[in-house]
């Protein structure tokens, strides 16, 4: 029996499909514009990859903030239930999970069984989120996936005060006009960036083994000024993008079993 | 009319309908107070109203004046108004209103009544100090100030003595405004009439502890004006025997406020004012009732501290020792105890980004909570009065998730 799970980020959609208790095949493409369109996009990219007739599919779960969007969904279940399930379904060790994504960062405590039991997110503000760092990337003419390898090279990050975006953007900008290194600007970014997602972590009292999710995860450097913040390991697994749309999937699948 | 309407018809509480009139009529005593020789005292929510209900003064709350004013979509506008006038946006929002609606005349009904006088009693907050400073100058009145010491574990003699002297002087101000003599056999009247309206209301809100609930928060929030307004009077105690016979027999032929109760919550802080259809409704869509909420409790936990046939000599404890003017331990056992009382599945709390003393000890409370109870909890970042504080798809996702918490155990293994 095959299940799917469809998460409509701000940046990304994602989907993944499950068999038998097993990870299938996943899929990531743009959101857009239209969050819509998008999770029917990327659910027919993955059939076509899979080869999948959609009939076989038994259930479907949407989560993401498009959730209610996604109309030929089973159910919708936020984010923070279905990185649950995904980390525990992936690595049944991980008790707290740090996601970070486009428009939000949260810090998820999971229990020994893999059910939430509290979970952070962070105010309505960008910083401390992925759109913090692409607006950074922009201001900086790199690529957003370059950050984290440019960062590595840093030695003495430069020191990044305001909180909100558009400051931060500034300071950013005066920090080039004077002809800081490139490499600690972004380090100082990320260390800004990670001081503020480590306040969720520490709000609900995260413990190892603490993995990493969301788009952010990609990004080394963001990974390293985290565990140098909280000094503790961070893991990161295979799935990091697709780990919501792989929960989804997951419950999905116990939904259907229980006929709920 | 259709059958979904009956059912939601006959969920309506009739009670609602009085309380409207009844607050109509006393709004407008309240601005024709001026042409029948009447003073008019605005005072802080928290604040002894019974010694101006003794003295025949009508009070006039500006924070239930906010509260209107949220309920009315109208805060934002007024805030900004203030803002332009120099207040910072982090000054309270029913300070900023209020301050604002001075100036322009704005809110519901164009602005309260003048004040011939000001009572200020700072067992709610700091903020309402300075707020009441601004509003003596504006409209220069005499100002009244009532300094109730934090009593962070104990109620101490020194305490009773410096806050029970000022009542007496609190009497003599009274006295010099209206230039009349303090009649205390009223003053004993008034007294009895307030503590009977406080066990009435209490006893309004313990029916919710019956399953499924007859009413919820969202109208303890509604009802809660009588006892905050009219507290002392007659007509408070009336309306509320009245209230919860409703109640009683709401429980007798089951009738319940949402349609599946299944889950109970907890409310803490103050409404959110402009949001509270949203609310309700994306609760009951969970099947989940508020059952009781920390905020209109206030206006009868400090009822053991009452002495109903000596009144004026209880009112500094029972004005000194409530729920925003004591050490975050005893918070969170007035939580705890309302955990129990109320057989609760959940606690949301509002981290209200006005009301400092409310909300600066959430985080400690929400430990104790979920350490000695398991419960989950939700913290939902908003202001009671400025929407802009107040985020529609982050408030919604969190609470799915709550919920999505609060369920996990039956649905998903
Ligand atoms: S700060 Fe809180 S207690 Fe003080 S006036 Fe505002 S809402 Fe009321």
């Amino acid at each position: 029996m095959i299940f799917a799970g469809i998460d409509i980020g701000s940046i990304t959609a994602k989907a993944a499909f499950i068999k038998n208790d097993k990870l299938m095949a996943t899929k990531v493409i743009p959101t857009g514009y239209n969050p819509i369109t998008a999770g029917e996009k990327v659910f027919s990219a993955l059939l076509e990859q899979t080869g999948i007739d959609p009939r076989d599919i038994r259930a479907i779960v949407a989560t993401g903030y498009g959730r209610n969007s996604v109309k030929f969904a089973n159910r919708a279940m936020t984010e923070i239930i279905c990185h649950g399930k995904g980390a525990h379904f992936l690595d049944p060790r991980i008790r707290g999970i740090i996601d970070v994504g486009g428009q939000d960062s949260k810090a998820i405590a999971l229990d020994r069984t893999g059910q939430v039991e509290n979970f952070a997110m962070n105010d309505k503000c960008a910083a401390g989120t992925g759109r913090f760092l692409e607006v950074m990337a922009k201001a900086l003419e790199v690529k957003l996936e370059d950050l984290g390898t440019i960062s590595l090279g840093s030695r003495a990050p430069s020191k990044i005060s305001s909180i909100c975006t558009v400051f931060a953007e500034s300071e950013v900008i005066s920090m080039i006009a004077g002809q800081q290194k490139r490499e600690d600007i972004i380090a100082g970014i990320h260390e800004s960036t990670a001081a503020r997602v480590a306040g969720l972590v520490t709000k609900v009292k995260l413990e190892a083994p603490i993995i990493m999710t969301g788009g952010v995860a990609k990004n080394q450097g963001m990974i390293k000024a985290l565990e140098n913040r909280l000094g503790i390991e961070i893991l990161v697994g295979d799935y990091p993008q697709e780990n919501g749309a792989i929960g989804a999937a997951v419950i999905a699948s116990r939904i259907h079993l229980q006929k709920i | 009319m259709t059958d979904t309407d009956k059912k939601k018809d006959k969920r309506k509480i009739r009670a609602a309908k009085k309380m409207r009139e009844i607050m109509t009529t006393y709004y407008l005593d309240a601005m024709t107070a001026r042409e029948n020789n009447k003073k008019v005292a605005w005072i802080t929510s928290g604040g002894p109203v019974e010694p101006l209900i003794a003295m025949d003064i009508i009070p006039v709350y500006p924070e239930n004046h906010g509260a209107m004013i949220g309920a009315s979509k109208m805060g934002e506008e007024l805030c900004i108004k203030a803002e332009e006038m120099g207040y910072s946006q982090d000054l309270c929002s029913y300070a900023r209103t209020d301050i604002a609606c001075c100036k322009v005349n704005g809110g519901p009904m164009g602005g309260l009544p003048q004040p011939d006088m000001l009572i200020c009693c700072n067992n709610i907050c700091g903020t309402v100090l300075k707020w009441y400073e601004v509003q003596a100058r504006h409209f220069n009145v005499p100002l009244f100030i009532l300094d109730t010491p934090i009593c962070h574990t104990d109620y101490s003699r020194e305490v009773e003595s410096y806050v029970r002297r000022q009542m007496d002087e609190y009497i003599i101000f009274l006295e010099t405004a209206v230039d009349k003599k303090f009649d205390h056999d009223k003053m004993a009247e008034v007294g009895r009439l307030a503590f009977q309206g406080q066990k009435l209301w209490q006893k309004v809100l313990k029916t919710t502890t019956h399953k499924p609930s007859p009413m919820s928060a969202f109208d303890a929030f509604f009802f809660l004006a009588l006892i905050v307004t009219l507290r002392g009077t007659q007509i408070a105690v009336d309306f509320y025997e009245e209230l919860s016979l409703e109640m009683e027999e709401r429980i007798q032929t089951d009738i319940s406020i949402i349609p599946h109760e299944k889950y109970r919550l907890l409310w803490d802080n103050l409404p959110v004012w402009y949001q509270l259809k949203w609310l309700s409704q994306k609760f009951s869509d969970h099947n989940a009732c508020l059952v009781a909420d920390t905020y209109t409790s206030a206006w009868c936990s400090a009822l053991k501290y009452i002495d109903e046939n000596n009144f004026l000599d209880s009112m500094a404890q029972a004005y000194t020792r409530i729920h925003l003017n004591i050490g975050v331990d005893q918070m969170a056992d007035q939580v705890l105890d309302m955990i129990r009382t109320y057989d609760v599945d959940g606690f949301v709390m509002h981290s209200n980004r006005s009301c400092k003393p409310y909300s600066f000890g959430q985080m400690d409370i929400m430990n104790i909570v979920r350490k000695k109870t398991g419960i989950p909890v939700v913290m939902l970042e908003a202001d009671m009065v400025d929407p802009r504080s107040f985020s529609l798809s982050q408030t919604d996702t969190r609470i799915d998730a709550f919920m999505e918490i609060i369920k996990q155990k039956e649905w998903v293994r």
